[in-house]
């Protein structure tokens, strides 16, 4: 799933969906994992960073990315 | 240029008036640009604002009828040489384009739709407007009695929205409910009061402006982030969206548009574009046009003194608007003046 290329984002976590105007807060992690996807690096290269970077089981990621992909999916920030 | 605006309540329901000036004064200046005031009432805070309006004439209420609103024009306009004149109510648009070909003689311009336009949007036709030219439009009624609110009721079912003749709607939970709505807004507006079937969705707005041979030359679709307890847009975004582009200009170009006007859209859960309203004059919050890249009022001034306007190509997206309350100070006197007189040049007493 990519996220919509017109989805606008900030470096302090802002994002804007230009073609709703909804707008939402995203913490840090959730910031760096947005610019990796709109930069169209892939699921398995930012799983890849994520589990170099952060103290976190390969396991618990792919629950944590399934709920993050179920939140911008609700957000309407996915291409249909 | 001497421009004539009317619109000038700018209070928690405010008239399009003192934003359509404040674009006009974006694109043509302080020095180039009178603007007079055409206001009803001595409490209008427009006309008391500095920097916006130069002068304020009071002008007879639209059920004065054509002929007083006439007189009263040529006076003013022999003695400030009106070129153009923009009005913003709904309610003084017919007497406006009545008397549009007297005033063009007279030298005064004006960029209105017709009789024709204006009737097919109103919102006793709007349901017919729509299976005429393929728009999505709730279902409504036309009510005069509490009989006909009973049998719509049935219908639409609960909630439904109640709408007054000119202006005001509200969302009704039970007949009786809807029932009060019902005698309220007839008595303020006059029948038929309209009901509609609720659309639960988002709130978007359109603004955009038409030269009358279907040609749309902007368009600028805004999400309300705020909405009071009259349901007008305290904040709002400018949004991108193909499909709301698409509507606003099949809008025009069916209709041949002339002049400004706002389409009120719910965008259902769904993504169905629905027509709630369509205003045959500018939004009262017209200058985010201006501020996004799009001045509707000057690319309409324009127009109206002969200019050729080439359609807008693009906006800027994201930008927000949050109208905030000001205690103006004026003098008792220029109330005073204005109430007895009919007429207030601003500046003398003005601070």
């Amino acid at each position: 799933m990519n996220i919509k290329k017109n989805i606008a984002t900030s470096e302090n976590g802002f994002i804007f969906n230009p073609a709703t105007g909804d707008s939402f807060s995203a913490n840090e992690i959730a910031t760096e994992i947005l610019q990796a996807m709109k930069n169209g690096d892939t699921e398995l290269q930012i799983k890849n960073k994520l589990l170099e970077k952060y103290e976190v089981s390969p396991e618990q990621l792919n629950r944590d990315w399934e709920d993050w992909m179920a939140q911008l999916k609700e957000a309407n920030l996915l291409e249909t | 240029m001497v421009v004539g605006v009317t619109g000038l309540n700018a209070n928690d329901n405010p008239g399009p008036g003192i934003a359509v000036i404040r674009s006009l004064r974006d694109a043509f200046g302080q020095d180039d640009l009178k603007i007079i005031g055409l206001g009803y009432e001595p409490l209008e805070p427009g006309i008391y604002l500095p920097g916006m309006v130069d002068k304020t004439y009071q002008v007879p209420f639209p059920t004065a009828g054509v002929a007083a609103l006439e007189e009263r024009l040529k006076v003013i306009h022999d003695k400030e040489k009106l070129d153009l004149v923009i009005p913003n109510f709904d309610s003084e648009l017919f007497n406006f384009i009545r008397i549009a070909p007297s005033l063009n003689a007279m030298g005064i311009k004006t960029f209105l739709p017709t009789h024709e336009q204006l009737d097919m949007r109103d919102k006793i036709n709007l349901s017919d407007f729509g299976k005429k030219y393929g728009f999505s439009v709730p279902d409504d009624f036309k009510i005069y009695t509490n009989s006909d609110l009973k049998k719509a009721s049935e219908k639409l079912g609960f909630p439904l929205v109640v709408k007054g003749k000119y202006y005001e709607a509200s969302v009704e939970y039970s007949l009786d409910l809807a029932e009060k709505a019902f005698h309220r807004l007839s008595a303020k507006w006059g029948l038929p009061v309209i009901t509609q079937r609720f659309i639960k969705g988002i709130e978007i707005n359109i603004a955009g402006l038409g030269d009358g041979m279907g040609n749309t030359i902007s368009v600028v679709p805004m999400r309300k982030l705020y909405i009071t307890d009259k349901g007008k847009a305290w904040a709002g975004v400018t949004i991108e969206d193909e499909k709301l582009i698409a509507l606003a200009k099949k809008f025009v170009s069916e209709t041949k548009w002339k002049g400004g006007f706002e389409l009120e859209i719910m965008r259902d859960a769904d993504g169905e574009l629905y027509i709630m309203e369509i205003n045959p004059r500018f939004p009262a919050w017209v200058y985010l046009t201006a501020a996004a890249g799009q001045n509707q009022p000057a690319a309409l001034a324009r127009m109206a003194m002969g200019e050729e306007v080439k359609p807008f190509a693009g906006y800027e997206v994201g930008k927000l608007f949050i109208r905030y309350s000001w205690d103006q100070v004026a003098d008792i006197a220029d109330f005073q003046q204005f109430s007895a007189f009919g007429e207030l040049p601003l500046g003398s007493r003005m601070k």
